[in-house]
């Protein structure tokens, strides 16, 4: 036993008391500074006392797919370690494992369950020794911390090489993630093959036309999502794996969650969720091929599956002050157009849109002109625009062609809060979209109304 | 009266909502009674002949290698174009490729179309991005000051013949040193804003629309828009970067 090790356990763990006790927040990730500071490899440490680890990374995706694989876990009797409240940089990571371990730096459970940003798991993926890396998708996303997509990638690729034990669960239909996982030593294959969820064009912000071995630009036969679809190359014949775990029927229902039948294995498996919107399904997908992959049974999968309801911000829907809020999380282009193909449906009669520019929701707030706002026009509904960047989100849908008197500038988050509130008929539902942290601000601010639960109790 | 914008390589590049600057030159030229015409292009087409403004738009290395190609093949075209008064936005990416040349990063070698007298090399993977927020003055004294995000490895130097587009007040703008952001020479115009640029710039957009329709129209005053979204998301950017205007 290192005395280091349980000096930074120790430590990780009165931070986390202290902060709570505080009232400075959940303490997801300065026990992890904390601890790292008092003796760096203890990622490295805590993560061999784990018989299993999977990790979950991709740009969308990552917090519903590892919550619900921790949820299979759990139902199938072996309960995760997992940073459920989304802290997914390596001082999150670390504090999930200080606080799930003793002072001897022995985990109490035998799983993990990682979801890991895209750009770090290059940096930890040699501590966490996963068997299992789960690969949802790849976006543009926060372009000025990311740089280019194509360096992500490239990041993944050799990441991959270096784990040649570990079974990769990659989203077929993604041609960048499929591409990249093609390095790993071992795959299981994931996507959709209900060609009658998708549509035929590809959207505007779509981020991969081409092909990524020789360069001519890709056929796709059906879209289901951004660039995530059935295609293939016309040119070299590079084409999407068939994959091994596929969605065979989908339907979606609106924002009250969908059905579909995998084909899993050998197994067919029918599943309900809770869970709004098609890219849903791949996040039940994804978390089902990794269950697969660690001998999980169909019928855990399932009663997993239907258990698991939306977290904060993913659609969960909460009253409040007499009118009932639903809040989807808003971080990406692709992601923002899901999100309005959802929602507009619904014929919603007031939302807020919250759009902050602080470094976790990318402090290039550009990537508003590449969501489809035009979506929007026809609504009858009043549209309440806050945030730091609240000016810009309202010159955004000026362009998009919805009325200026149909749209009300409020920076401050509360007082935006309160006028969309106004804005609610009796009996509607007000669409909340917010950027990252002006979705956890928002939280602190239904909290503190008593609305909801602080996060990290999530 | 009418007008013919080209958007190049939308499928390519288009990384920063850089189609907003297509958008707001569209509105703001449909909202005055011009009828416009939109053209695409893409790697396979030609250029048309006949189009009043082109817009570039920022990429991917890998993508830019794929238009570099495509614009050597259709580089006369698009000089010709400018030779006869055609207007030319380019940001980022497509800024680079209107230079003489880009060094990528790993040191391989792009000739550029050489209508901006600009040279750009990328120093290296290792070398830090130059990103954040803008605020520059242009040198264009109708078009005052404008404001942005860049995000851009490349250092770009001017030549002689090229004029900075601005100066910088807040941010790196060209190369981080010399105080410089962007470039222009008669028509051309190159800038690492994104933002985009156009919607919460409008009068360097009106600018660019003027001199687009000129070419066909003659010298047109263009009637004044309610800017007041527009200036709005102006002032906030620049606050955001810490400059208050008046």
């Amino acid at each position: 036993m290192s005395l280091r090790l349980t000096g930074a356990v120790a430590a990780g763990k009165a931070v986390a008391y202290a902060s709570r006790l505080l009232g400075l927040g959940g303490g997801t990730v300065l026990p992890g500074r904390v601890a790292r500071w008092i003796f760096p490899p203890v990622l490295e440490h805590l993560a061999a006392g784990l018989e299993q680890v999977v990790v979950v990374s991709g740009t969308n995706g990552k917090t519903t797919t590892a919550r619900l694989l921790a949820r299979m876990l759990e139902t199938g009797g072996v309960p995760a370690v997992h940073n459920r409240a989304g802290a997914n940089l390596q001082a999150g990571l670390v504090a999930s494992l200080v606080l799930a371990s003793d002072v001897r730096g022995r985990p109490c459970r035998r799983a993990g369950v990682f979801e890991v940003d895209e750009a770090t798991l290059p940096t930890v993926a040699d501590a966490l020794r996963p068997r299992v890396v789960v690969l949802t998708n790849l976006f543009r996303d926060q372009l000025d911390r990311y740089a280019e997509l194509e360096r992500v990638a490239e990041g993944w690729r050799r990441t991959l090489g270096r784990l040649p034990s570990a079974v990769v669960c990659y989203n077929a239909d993604d041609p960048q993630v499929a591409d990249v996982a093609q390095a790993a030593g071992r795959r299981v294959a994931f996507g959709i093959q209900d060609p009658s969820a998708g549509r035929s064009a590809l959207e505007e912000a779509a981020d991969v036309r081409y092909c990524y071995r020789c360069g001519v630009a890709y056929r796709y036969e059906v879209v289901f999502l951004s660039h995530a679809g059935h295609y293939g190359c016309p040119s070299c014949g590079w084409s999407r794996p068939v994959p091994e775990v596929r969605a065979e029927r989908v339907t979606v229902r609106g924002t009250s969650g969908f059905e579909v039948e995998l084909a899993w294995g050998g197994e067919r498996l029918a599943l309900r969720s809770r869970l709004p919107g098609l890219y849903n399904v791949y996040n039940v997908l994804a978390a089902a091929a990794a269950a697969r992959c660690l001998g999980l049974s169909g019928d855990v999968v399932r009663q997993a599956t239907e258990s698991v309801a939306p977290a904060f911000g993913r659609g969960e829907r909460l009253a409040w002050g007499g009118v009932t809020l639903q809040i989807l999380l808003v971080k990406n282009p692709a992601g923002f157009n899901e999100v309005l193909r959802l929602v507009v449906p619904e014929r919603p009669r007031a939302l807020l849109l919250a759009i902050h520019d602080r470094t976790a929701d990318g402090r290039d707030v550009s990537w508003l002109w590449d969501v489809e706002f035009e979506q929007l026009r026809g609504l009858d509904a009043h549209i309440t625009v806050s945030g730091i960047r609240a000016e810009d989100m309202a010159l955004r849908l000026k362009y998009a062609g919805w009325p200026e008197d149909k749209t009300t500038v409020e920076k401050d988050l509360v007082r935006a809060l309160r006028r969309a509130r106004e804005s609610t008929p009796p009996g509607e539902v007000l669409f909340c979209l917010p950027t990252y942290t002006a979705m956890l601000e928002l939280r602190r601010i239904l909290a503190r109304a008593g609305a909801v639960a602080p996060f990290w109790e999530d | 009266m009418d007008l013919h914008l080209v958007h190049l390589y939308p499928d390519l590049l288009n990384l920063y909502g850089d189609r907003g600057n297509l958008v707001a030159l569209r509105e703001r030229a449909q909202r005055r009674g011009i009828s416009v015409r939109v053209t695409q292009v893409r790697l396979i087409d030609r250029l048309p002949p006949d189009a009043d403004l082109f817009l570039l738009g920022g990429g991917e290395d890998r993508q830019q290698v794929l238009v570099a190609q495509a614009l050597h093949r259709w580089g006369e075209a698009l000089r010709s174009a400018v030779a006869r008064g055609a207007v030319v936005l380019a940001v980022c990416g497509g800024y680079q490729l209107l230079g003489h040349l880009y060094r990528a990063a790993d040191g391989r070698e792009l000739a550029g179309l050489g209508l901006l007298d600009v040279v750009t090399e990328h120093p290296g993977h290792g070398a830090r991005r130059l990103v954040g927020n803008v605020v520059a003055t242009c040198t264009l004294p109708e078009v005052g000051s404008l404001v942005g995000f860049e995000n851009h490895g490349g250092r770009t130097r001017l030549g002689a013949q090229a004029r900075p587009l601005a100066r910088v007040r807040v941010g790196y703008g060209n190369n981080g040193e010399d105080g410089t952001e962007g470039a222009w020479a008669g028509t051309v115009f190159g800038t690492y804003l994104h933002g985009p640029i156009l919607p919460k710039n409008p009068r360097f957009a009106d600018f660019l629309l003027a001199l687009a329709l000129r070419r066909r129209h003659g010298p047109v005053a263009l009637q004044p828009l309610d800017d007041r979204w527009e200036q709005a998301a102006h002032v906030a950017a620049a606050a955001r970067a810490g400059v208050r205007l008046g």
